[in-house]
């Protein structure tokens, strides 16, 4: 039962580019890319209780590293991500160490730190092209030839956001998994298990900043262009914001929320004359108030009370 | 022979005040240790300092001879120094099962492997299976722990105790709040624990504690204030004048005509 629902829903989202405009098409890529982003503030803030700010930035240096790599190394579209995928982890290793040591709103505040300095160092050097951003990204190549049409890209970020869900499914699923729930329960009982709470935190953190730059390099094999702006304090909180509205610890939820979060900022405004973040709010308040753990944690609920 | 625990004139201090003055006592490997005294007596802090929640800075702790005053509470729960808490701490939202499973994928060495395997993670849920087994609790180990009963819930602390492997074990006030029946087997529960356990429990309720025990301190102002079998401590005087109250006490604040 549960298959065939997954089957039907990677049948929908592979056959949408058959009935999409180009347009809509490449905004569906860009969905895929901020999913994923989606899917790694989870990580963090739903399965191992440490709500984050600060996966804009990770998102923001797999976006830079991925234009970095096809603009001076290669064109091959899953080396870029592979690239990127080892940037996010490193500069969330190299970065997180400190606010692991921490929980709640510490962390949050923390992370927005991180997050800030990140995109101050994007706007302010010049290799990566300042505050005008990072342009001249060629095309992405697969097998030898040059991808320009927009349902092949939506075709491959679907192949690349479908992998990075089943690895985050795995991880969620194995035993380090089972410890981040652990840790996101009750930390002092995990120490009393004789667990290292703040090593895999940090585990988790560098995990996690490797799921956003994947992300960050979808995007940008989307746009071809990456600006200071696709990593500021408004992407994290649009990111965290998907998070709740999905429902935190679940998987497909957060996924679900970042397409709605998206759709209501891109799409709406131009229905009701650019109130995209009235809108937005007023969702927010909605889902606390109505739906306040989320369409998935609504939904598994449900089902729950009903067998 | 070398005893499981030993404490050397362990001191602590809350700011001016006292709370442990020099405290020394061993418990050997095996032995069902008790650790009594009337409220302020230290005992709280005493378990704080063998658990490792608080570092003291006087004395030291060994364990089988290591000192491991300098080490973090999760470090001596890795080396066999494991500890209950006395109002119960277990994952409410997950099944009695997992949180069993959390303690045994831990001692198994799983705690960050980030594949799963079929074949290792069926040995941690046997095992944790079988320490829910030990406890009594098999039937309930698929009900979310936030529905067991206070009693089930302390059975299902020992069996998490028990799935992380320990050769000492601390029991902080387990009975409290317990009522007579649950006191009764938990009291079994902890009999038929495996005897090359070592055994170590601050308790109030003297019954039980006479009853369990084969070794007792008594702390007083935190001091060790007699030391001994359970039969030799409550002879003693100087304890019963501290905790169990001495005749002449009694008759300050209970009318002859009403006994």
């Amino acid at each position: 039962m549960i298959t065939l629902r997954r089957v039907a829903v990677v049948l929908v989202l592979a056959g949408l580019p058959l009935v999409l405009t180009s347009y809509q098409a490449s905004t569906a890529g860009r969905l895929l890319a901020f999913a994923v982003l989606a899917l790694s503030v989870d990580l963090l803030a739903g399965i191992t209780g440490l709500p984050t700010l600060g996966q804009a930035a990770y998102f923001g240096v797999g976006a830079y590293a991925a234009a970095l790599t096809g603009i001076h190394l290669s064109t091959n579209g899953p080396l870029q991500l592979v690239i990127a995928v080892a940037a996010g982890a490193l500069s969330a290793a190299a970065t997180g160490w400190v606010a692991v040591r921490t929980g709640g709103t510490v962390f949050l505040m923390l992370t927005l730190a991180i997050g800030e300095l990140v995109q101050q160092v994007a706007s302010r050097w010049s290799y990566v092209g300042g505050s005008n951003g990072l342009a001249g990204m060629p095309a992405l190549q697969l097998g030898g030839h040059t991808v320009t049409l927009p349902g092949v890209i939506y075709w491959y970020l679907l192949v690349v956001f479908l992998v990075i869900y089943a690895v985050v499914r795995v991880l969620v699923s194995s035993p380090f998994g089972r410890t981040l729930r652990g840790i996101r329960d009750n930390e002092p009982r995990m120490r009393a298990l004789g667990y290292r709470p703040a090593a895999a935190k940090y585990a988790a953190y560098a995990a996690a900043g490797g799921v956003a730059a994947a992300g960050g390099a979808m995007w940008v094999t989307e746009a071809r262009f990456v600006s200071p702006s696709d990593l500021g304090f408004e992407v994290a909180a649009l990111a965290l914001l998907a998070v709740v509205i999905g429902g935190a610890g679940t998987l497909w939820g957060p996924c679900l929320g970042a397409a709605i979060v998206l759709l209501t900022r891109d799409y709406l405004p131009g229905i009701t004359g650019g109130h995209g973040p009235l809108l937005l709010g007023a969702l927010f308040v909605l889902t606390v108030y109505v739906l306040p753990r989320g369409l998935a944690g609504t939904v598994r609920r449900r089902a729950a009370v009903a067998s | 022979m070398i005893p499981a625990l030993e404490l050397r004139s362990v001191g602590h201090r809350y700011g001016a005040l006292p709370a442990l003055d020099s405290v020394s006592f061993s418990v050997a490997t095996g032995a069902r240790h008790a650790l009594i005294g009337p409220n302020g007596a230290g005992k709280s802090t005493l378990f704080a300092a063998i658990a490792g929640t608080l570092r003291v800075r006087t004395g030291s702790i060994l364990l089988h001879g290591r000192d491991v005053t300098a080490r973090s509470e999760a470090a001596r729960c890795r080396m066999g120094l494991v500890r209950t808490f006395q109002h119960s701490s277990v994952f409410l939202q997950q099944s009695v099962l997992d949180n069993v499973v959390l303690a045994a994928q831990r001692s198994s060495g799983l705690a960050l492997r980030p594949l799963p395997s079929a074949r290792r993670f069926a040995e941690v849920r046997d095992d944790a299976a079988e320490q829910l087994d030990a406890v009594g609790l098999c039937g309930r180990a698929s009900a979310r722990a936030a529905d067991l009963s206070h009693g089930e819930r302390r059975q299902l602390e020992v069996a998490m105790v028990l799935a992380c492997k320990p050769d000492v074990v601390l029991f902080d006030e387990p009975t409290a709040g317990m009522s007579p029946a649950e006191t009764e087997s938990f009291s079994n529960l902890i009999r038929a624990l495996p005897p090359q356990l070592t055994v170590l429990v601050i308790e109030h309720d003297l019954d039980v504690v006479f009853a369990l025990s084969s070794s007792v301190t008594v702390l007083h102002l935190g001091k060790v204030l007699a030391a001994g079998a359970p039969a030799q401590v409550q002879a003693d005087p100087a304890v019963q004048a501290a905790y169990l109250g001495t005749g002449e006490q009694e008759e300050l604040f209970m009318a002859e005509d009403l006994t």
